[in-house]
């Protein structure tokens, strides 16, 4: 490949207009709709801007709920796309195992939280959904399953020669690069942009839990691999921390937005990176309307440095380096 | 080589005995295989288009390839191109950039046509509705069969809506 020219901007659907056709407790389904794979941490980065704007505080209990649903669906993520660069690299054994997982994964999320994606669980004021002892149960015992299971297919995928040669050397985004272009998130952290929110601007729970990240400097499609295998594990561990010291508490508190015009910010570690929503809202005599809510993807600064990653590997290679960023166009496009 | 040998004789089979769904979903996976099966006779080639989702549905359908639905063992296969394909499956609601795109799409697929619309943006434009930048629903653009409601729908529903379409043409 000598040059790529991406063409984006076939999904936008005008959602920053749409936006402040909402009422500012409704518009949390919309912001989980901007990105279907990343719901939660778009619910969660709303709401966390609207709590801002109204001074509002969840209690402990939901903001750890909230991390459980988050890190279930970088989990959820991370099994998908960890199959679907086996098959690309014509693997296809990989995105059987990988899909079989995800899909038990999916449905517990369906049992346990009424939704295979999560969508609409993080709510203004705190959650939807709760966790009960055996709920709890069930979580950590599938942790237990899918760690034994996804360690024996990392085993699988390190020592398979035909998949390592295809991932090594390719798509690479030197960490020179990756710092000019301003490559962010995962994607990031595989070209040694040592940077991730739930590190280094930790909101509850995070503080507590200690997030160890996880790093590349090769910046090629195996590096992308490798961080996807660590986050996973590392999720792991967090469902569990997270179930061991969960708080008691309310789920869902009222929310009082302010008498006067309010802003907020929310800022959140997806599993594709750090999702942010900017929310201002007008004052009580204009019924708090959203007058403007901009919700920021971590593609719209990725998707320029693919047109990078491709050039001068061969054409065959584009699907798997596409996928190993695997960035998203409705976040894109807005 | 041993390990992966190993680990396809440990999973097992997964696609009959698929659990936590119950009896009666189970019941209907194999009912819904001897339908394609019976009305089709051969295979059904789907081309999917995303005409402005927010890729959840795409989530759903992707999954619908994954062991315990094994769509392909159904003689069901997703094509690259409109004009290998005899069914459409169209997601989200149409963004005014993809109008035209759809339109040529459905124009290029081969008579007899059908196409499903699937996820609440695709039924009704869902929570987007219409605007400067979406047509809403996806029968404002081209003819639809059957619509498969849900944010997104589970997969097993979009496999319904899919035989729906087939049947009522058969």
């Amino acid at each position: 490949m000598l040059r790529l020219e991406q063409r984006l901007g076939y999904t936008h659907k005008g959602i920053e207009q749409r936006m402040t056709q909402l009422a500012p407790l409704q518009a949390h389904r919309l912001a989980g709709r901007v990105s279907g794979d990343s719901t939660v941490a778009y619910a969660w980065a709303y709401c966390m801007a609207l709590e801002s704007a109204a001074g509002c505080q969840i209690t402990a209990r939901a903001a750890s709920l909230r991390a459980l649903l988050l890190e279930r669906e970088r989990v959820a993520n991370h099994l998908g796309d960890l199959g679907a660069l086996g098959n690309d690299a014509a693997f296809s054994f990989g995105l059987a195992q990988f899909s079989r997982l995800r899909e038990d994964w999916l449905r517990l999320s369906k049992d346990l939280f009424g939704h295979r994606l999560m969508m609409d669980c993080v709510l203004p004021g705190g959650v939807a959904c709760d966790a009960d002892a055996p709920a709890q149960e069930r979580l950590r015992l599938q942790c237990d399953a899918l760690e034994a299971e996804v360690r024996i297919l990392h085993g699988i995928y390190e020592e398979h020669a035909g998949l390592q040669d295809r991932f090594m050397n390719t798509g690479r985004v030197s960490p020179v690069l990756a710092a000019q272009l301003g490559l962010t998130g995962m994607a990031g952290r595989a070209s040694r942009q040592a940077w991730d929110l739930r590190c280094d601007h930790p909101w509850p729970p995070y503080a507590q839990l200690q997030v160890r990240m996880a790093t590349q400097a090769n910046g090629d499609v195996a590096a992308r691999v490798a961080v996807r295998y660590d986050e996973l594990f590392e999720s792991l561990r967090l469902i569990r921390g997270i179930l061991a010291e969960l708080p008691t508490g309310a789920l869902c508190q009222d929310l009082c937005l302010p008498e006067q015009a309010s802003r907020g910010i929310g800022w959140v570690e997806g599993w594709r990176g750090e999702v942010m929503v900017a929310l201002e809202l007008a004052d009580a005599a204009a019924q708090h309307r959203i007058l403007r809510c901009h919700c920021h993807d971590p593609s719209w600064q990725n998707w320029p440095v693919l047109e990078h990653a491709v050039i001068g590997n061969i054409v065959p290679d584009f699907p798997l380096i596409n996928k190993s960023f695997n960035l998203s166009y409705s976040g894109q496009d807005l | 080589m041993w390990k992966i040998v190993k680990q396809i004789v440990r999973s097992g089979i997964r696609t009959e005995p698929a659990p936590d769904i119950g009896a009666a979903a189970q019941a209907e996976i194999g009912r819904i295989q001897r339908d394609v099966l019976d009305i089709l006779g051969r295979a059904l080639t789907i081309r999917m288009v995303d005409a402005g989702s927010c890729n959840g549905c795409e989530l759903e359908i992707n999954a619908l390839g994954n062991p315990y639905y094994n769509i392909e063992g159904l003689g069901i296969r997703f094509v690259a191109s409109p004009r290998h394909a005899d069914l459409l499956l169209v997601t989200g609601p149409v963004s005014r950039n993809m109008e035209t795109a759809l339109r040529r799409t459905f124009d290029a697929t081969p008579a007899p046509k059908l196409v499903v619309a699937v996820g609440d943006c695709g039924c009704d434009g869902g929570i987007f509705g219409e605007s400067y930048a979406s047509c809403g629903r996806i029968a404002n653009v081209i003819p639809v069969d059957v619509m498969v409601p849900g944010c997104p729908p589970a997969p097993l529903d979009i496999l319904r809506g899919i035989l729906m379409a087939v049947r009522r043409r058969a």
